[in-house]
């Protein structure tokens, strides 16, 4: 019972999987091997066997659809008769050219930084599986959390096109449409999203366990 | 130690890192953390259900009231128009419009809509002490796969770019609509603050095990 009461006793820093045991990362339940969570009826793995070759491919088409996001125009003005295109980095310039530079900083940041960011952490995350690097797991965490958190802001330009053609198309002055990067842009970050996802953070703490449990 | 002694129904694991922990009740307001990672795997906040529960119940009427009182509106090239939230999907434009703004619409409406649902699902006949209604576990699970793909608080602020950009276009202001999408964001913010996920599985567990 005294065990029970401190918040930091560890099986001596035994994990799951060294017990012979699977925690369901969905619940949370600690169970002996079997296919499906007793508790919430996910399929349970020590590790998802197919962790690193999800995220590799879902960070590929990420990658992949990010190229025609920034090469084709991300918004289509039509004003008095003349027509205007603008990519993601021409939207930034202009909101610079309208001296909004906050604004621009938001959107530059969110459409161009934290994707590449976003792609290079993720790299990063399966070189170093793969490579069962033994440094930082705590560091590589910590950047894998961060990934997820801010992924879904890049977000904000597709719904800033969408806005302005949704709204002024009710409007005669002008018109607004998307071009072909506002959708080349979304599905990179529903790509990119679900590559973070795929990413099973506990294989980060493999190589870890091997040398430390080694005793 | 002498693993095949472990219960495993007294242990936490790390959802981050795998690390085995002793489970044990913790007292109000207090947090577990990962004695390796320092990962949150569980907190207690007094009656958390009840305040979940709110936050669902409020996301979803404030969710359906957004959508019928009027989001934005224009004034330019001599015309007044307000729109809603129906309108700007329903008014069809041409080319990659309508395929864009049904995208968004399932982001801001339709996903946040499903997920407040899921979870009075699960939360309501737990809040009066009864058994879960049937399917209450996958609802719940539903209800966390659909979190980081409901995206109002990033539409908010699409919107303040978009009115920063249309300025000079068009005299814009912001109807009832688009603060109550405001709204939605601050009801996240308490829910992420009394969200555990651990307890509420340990809630639906003790009845669908028993
Ligand atoms: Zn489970
Ligand atoms: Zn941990």
């Amino acid at each position: 019972m005294d065990n029970l009461a401190n918040p930091r006793k560890t099986y001596a820093g035994l994990t799951a999987r060294k017990a012979g045991l699977i925690a369901c990362t969905t619940c949370g339940l600690v169970e002996h091997p079997r296919e499906i969570c007793q508790r919430c009826g996910a399929a349970l793995h020590s590790r998802d066997p197919q962790s690193f070759q999800k995220t590799l491919a879902w960070l590929i088409a990420g990658m992949i659809f990010f190229i025609p996001a920034n090469l084709y125009p991300m918004l289509i003005t039509n004003t008095f008769g003349t027509e205007q295109k603008s990519t993601i980095i021409g939207g930034v310039i202009e909101l610079i050219e309208y001296k909004s530079y906050f604004v621009a900083l938001v959107v530059g940041v969110a459409s161009i930084v934290v994707p590449l960011a976003k792609f290079a952490v993720i790299g990063l995350l399966l070189a170093s599986i793969r490579g069962r690097w033994q440094s930082n797991p705590y560091q590589r965490l910590h950047l894998y959390e961060i990934t997820e958190f801010i992924g879904r802001w890049s977000m904000i330009d597709v719904f800033v096109v969408a806005i302005l053609a949704a709204l002024i198309q009710l409007n005669f002055v002008a018109s607004v449409n998307p071009g072909v990067a506002a959708i080349s842009f979304a599905l990179s970050v529903i790509f990119t999203m679900l590559s973070a996802q795929s990413l099973d953070q506990r294989l980060i703490w493999d190589s870890m366990n091997e040398t430390s449990n080694h005793e | 130690m002498n693993t095949a002694s472990i219960d495993p129904s007294e242990l936490i694991a790390c959802p981050n890192c795998d690390l085995l922990h002793a489970a044990r009740q913790i007292s109000e307001g207090e947090r577990l953390r990962c004695a390796r990672c320092g990962t949150k795997l569980a907190s207690s906040r007094p009656n958390a259900i009840d305040r979940l529960l709110a936050s669902a119940v409020t996301n979803a009427i404030l969710i359906a009231g957004a959508l019928f009182f009027p989001f934005i509106q224009l004034d330019g090239g001599g015309t007044r128009q307000s729109a809603t939230l129906i309108d700007a999907v329903s008014a069809f434009g041409g080319g990659l419009t309508t395929p864009l703004v049904l995208v968004v619409a399932a982001f801001i409406i339709v996903i946040p809509f499903m997920r407040a649902s899921a979870l009075i699902y699960t939360l309501w006949p737990l809040r009066f002490g009864r058994a879960p209604y049937q399917g209450a576990a996958r609802a719940f699970r539903f209800a966390n796969i659909l979190k980081p793909w409901s995206m109002a608080e990033i539409f908010i602020i699409g919107v303040v770019v978009a009115l920063v950009k249309i300025a000079g276009i068009a005299q814009v202001s912001l109807g009832p609509a688009f603060w109550m999408l405001t709204a939605i964001v601050l009801v996240l913010l308490l829910e992420n603050h009394n969200f555990c996920r651990w307890t509420i599985w340990q809630t639906l567990g003790k009845h669908t095990q028993a």
